[in-house]
């Protein structure tokens, strides 16, 4: 506090017709993407002290089905080609050009990644794979999983404001909203693979 | 930023409302604190029964309790667990965060509601969703979870310890679903406070109290995450069998500590920020004085954020963590001391050469300085990891705690309370029925702790429910007289909100005039607007011209100057 309490600052209300720095919903999106970097980084913390408690670093526990390392890995350069194309998107719908189509296929690209995941699920648990296997087998659902819910909300956002697109009623801010939210789910999957695939 | 740039498309058809839709269904912030406040209020009324029951079980063990029955040892345990549970979950975070952050954040920074109104309201209810399922699990078969309300494993994780198999389950889902809850209020928090301020109000221009409900929602932010985390795993190991928590397949029971205190000090924070906040309003305005030191004090609020992350494992110096990470737990606990007490010293200082007002809310304000005091300086013994050897688990654990959560959660509530009544609801409370509540509860609340900093230090380990069964904690005679005279403290408080509940009927029924906007001579934007405000808050929008804590300026007649007000308006003051 100066001595400002004495001298009254006239002009101090004119200031404030600066712009926004961020729009309130991309505000919004950001505080609980906070949140949830704090939620994964539980979990990967998690996982890690797990990994590190086992004797002689024998991890996953070798008399486990072993896990779908190569097909993810493809599956996860489909994730994140669907994060640039929403980022294309939300460029060109800046930029008042078509974005409906990026959006769509940035969308359905992610769509993809879900039913992959799905269908590799589903092949784990025919081999005997769930989750009381062992703590190894608990923590690949329960952080796979996690995402896999997440990217499926992120898209139930996207498609939301896709369909608010098409309808010519969508904003930049509630398209940047969700697309952020978007990058984040796209963003932390390399890490979650990295640490959990391999 | 006034009412015209917010497409709240809620706006516009409020007028018409039948009850329901105004009272269960609205977006109106200072609703939704309504609701917020007397479900806490509520809440809190079912945790001080809980404390009734076992405080009498152990004053009097095995004797008849009246209104409870016979308490039996698993009865015990949940209601101990219980009554920690709803008095931090349902009580002081609804209350002191939920309610008036949404009371005061949009009204003292001057606009006409949160950024988003539907998220606000679908905050309260997933809490109130929260709240009945709690109460619902007290009823299922096996009763209500009984693990502690810091559930560690192995005793929350399987129903063979615990006996309470659903209790459980719903209690853990009840704590999730609360922190959904508070996640999307405190997104609601923020954002409105960055991105809502009336014309002219600069980042030092927001109130105290403002500051710290929204830093105390970032540290909420950044710290449920691991909990929520280890949540959704105790209740997979509960319930699917899963090894998180289970050593027997290379899962560690110590991990759940670890995220839950990870969570769990800055939650102290998280309660304790807001009635900070409050009690420096509060001060300020009753000693008519310049809040000392405003920027020095928003820094320490924001050193306590930081350091609040980094204290965690005070909690566990004897859960065999390593005695190395003891130390350095130590030091970072000791430092978090430090910007507590700047606190509490810059408070001191704005009270020296104030025209001090012995109203009930200062009374109040004071008080919780006073008390909070005294659970921060008892906390130095269990921070230091070589004195909380002896201390671990014993009455001095529980009597420190409360003289941290009793001040913030149940002085802090009647301070804010007897504060923003008149613009809660455009009346006075009696002065004289205040007073006497005020220092009757204060009596019965120091009453019941002070004994158990003694029983403590002479070893009175906490999670015993009947001591008749320890010949050498009841053969020193005045060990139980010392739990009697707790026990009587309690009856003491709980029966002075008699008081207060006839100070409300009282106000209610009184035919007195609507108190104005500004009975306090208070300089905060939330006193320009009508009591109570109506919808969109304000007549008209405000422009903020100063700070907020303009008293007794020498160069001006009235001792107060609104923020509202404009310069040349003084001429007429």
């Amino acid at each position: 506090m100066t001595s400002a309490a004495v001298s009254p600052q006239l002009s101090r209300p004119a200031t404030l017709a600066k712009p926004r720095f961020l729009e309130p919903a991309v505000l919004g999106v950001l505080i609980f993407i906070g949140a949830e970097v704090m939620f994964f980084s539980g979990l990967m913390s998690a996982y890690n002290i797990a990994r590190a408690k086992v004797p002689m670093a024998i991890w996953p526990p070798p008399d486990q089905p072993r896990l779908p390392v190569e097909s993810t890995a493809a599956n996860t350069v489909v994730l994140l080609v669907s994060g640039l194309l929403l980022w294309l998107a939300v460029r060109a719908f800046h930029k008042n050009k078509q974005a409906v189509v990026l959006a769509i296929a940035g969308c359905t690209l992610g769509g993809v990644f879900v039913a992959v995941q799905g269908y590799e699920w589903v092949g784990l648990l025919s081999q005997g794979l769930n989750m009381q296997r062992s703590a190894h087998a608990s923590f690949f659902y329960l952080i796979v999983g996690t995402h896999g819910l997440h990217i499926i909300g992120g898209l139930v956002g996207l498609l939301t404001v896709v369909r608010r697109l098409v309808q010519g009623t969508a904003t930049l801010a509630q398209l940047r909203a969700a697309q952020v939210f978007w990058s984040f789910v796209v963003l932390i999957w390399p890490v979650l693979y990295v640490m959990v695939y391999l | 930023m006034s009412a015209t740039d917010h497409a709240h498309d809620d706006h516009g058809h409020h007028e018409q409302q039948n009850f329901f839709l105004k009272y269960f269904w609205s977006t109106d912030h200072k609703i939704i604190a309504q609701q917020y406040m007397w479900t806490g209020v509520f809440m809190a009324l079912i945790g001080g029964f809980l404390a009734y029951a076992f405080r009498m079980q152990l004053a009097f063990p095995g004797k008849f309790i009246p209104g409870f029955g016979y308490m039996s040892s698993l009865e015990y345990n949940a209601a101990v667990t219980n009554h920690g549970t709803i008095m931090i979950f349902w009580f002081a975070m609804p209350v002191l965060i939920a309610a008036f952050g949404n009371l005061l954040i949009p009204l003292m920074v001057g606009c006409d509601d949160m950024v988003f109104p539907r998220i606000n309201r679908l905050s309260y209810q997933v809490f109130l969703i929260s709240a009945v399922i709690l109460v619902s699990s007290f009823f299922v078969k096996g009763g209500g979870f009984n693990g502690a309300w810091t559930a560690y494993p192995p005793l929350s994780a399987n129903s063979d310890y615990n006996m309470a198999p659903a209790g459980s389950s719903l209690w853990l889902i009840a704590v999730a679903l609360e922190f959904v809850a508070f996640l999307l209020g405190g997104i609601n928090f923020i954002v409105t406070a960055m991105s809502s301020r009336a014309p002219g109000m600069r980042m030092w221009d927001v109130p105290i109290v403002v500051w710290m409900i929204v830093v105390a929602s970032i540290l909420f932010m950044l710290s449920v995450g691991p909990l929520f985390a280890g949540a959704v795993m105790l209740l997979f190991d509960q319930n699917f069998g899963t090894y998180f928590f289970n050593p027997e397949r290379g899962g560690d029971p110590i991990l759940w500590q670890h995220l839950f205190w990870f969570f769990g000090h800055p939650e102290v924070y998280v309660v304790l920020l807001p009635a900070m906040g409050m009690s420096g309003e509060i001060i300020a305005t009753f000693s008519r004085k310049k809040l000392f030191a405003y920027k020095t004090l928003l820094y320490t609020v924001f050193a306590t954020g930081i350091i609040s992350f980094f204290v965690w494992a005070h909690h566990q110096f004897i859960a065999g963590i390593d005695p190395r990470m003891a130390n350095v737990f130590t030091v970072t606990t000791l430092i978090i001391s430090v910007p507590i007490a700047e606190m509490c010293f810059l408070y001191i200082a704005t009270l020296y050469g104030g025209s001090i007002r012995l109203k009930v809310p200062m009374l109040w304000g004071l008080a919780f300085v006073a008390e909070f005091l005294l659970g921060g300086v008892t906390g130095i013994f269990l921070g230091a990891s070589g004195a909380d050897i002896y201390f671990h688990d014993t009455y001095f654990v529980v009597a420190h705690f409360h003289y941290t959560f009793v001040p913030i959660a149940i002085i802090g509530f009647f301070m804010g309370f007897t504060y923003w009544f008149p613009k809660m609801y455009g009346k006075m409370l009696n002065e004289t029925l205040g007073k006497i509540h005020f220092w009757i509860t204060i009596l019965g609340f120091n009453m019941i702790f002070i004994p158990l900093f003694f029983t403590g230090m002479w070893g009175d380990h906490r999670r015993i429910y009947n001591y008749s069964h320890f010949p050498d904690l009841v053969k020193n005679g005045i060990m139980q007289d010392l739990r009697i005279m707790a026990t009587v403290g309690l009856l003491i408080m709980l029966s002075a909100q008699v008081i207060f509940l006839m100070n409300l009927i009282k106000t209610a029924l009184s035919k007195q005039e609507n108190c104005g906007p500004n009975p306090w001579k208070s300089n905060t934007l939330e006193w320009t607007a009508p009591s109570p405000p109506g919808h969109g808050n304000f007549a008209v929008m405000p422009t903020v011209y100063r700070g907020p804590y303009e008293y007794s300026l020498p160069d001006r007649e009235s001792d107060f100057w609104p923020q509202s007000e404009p310069p040349d308006a003084d001429k007429q003051a």
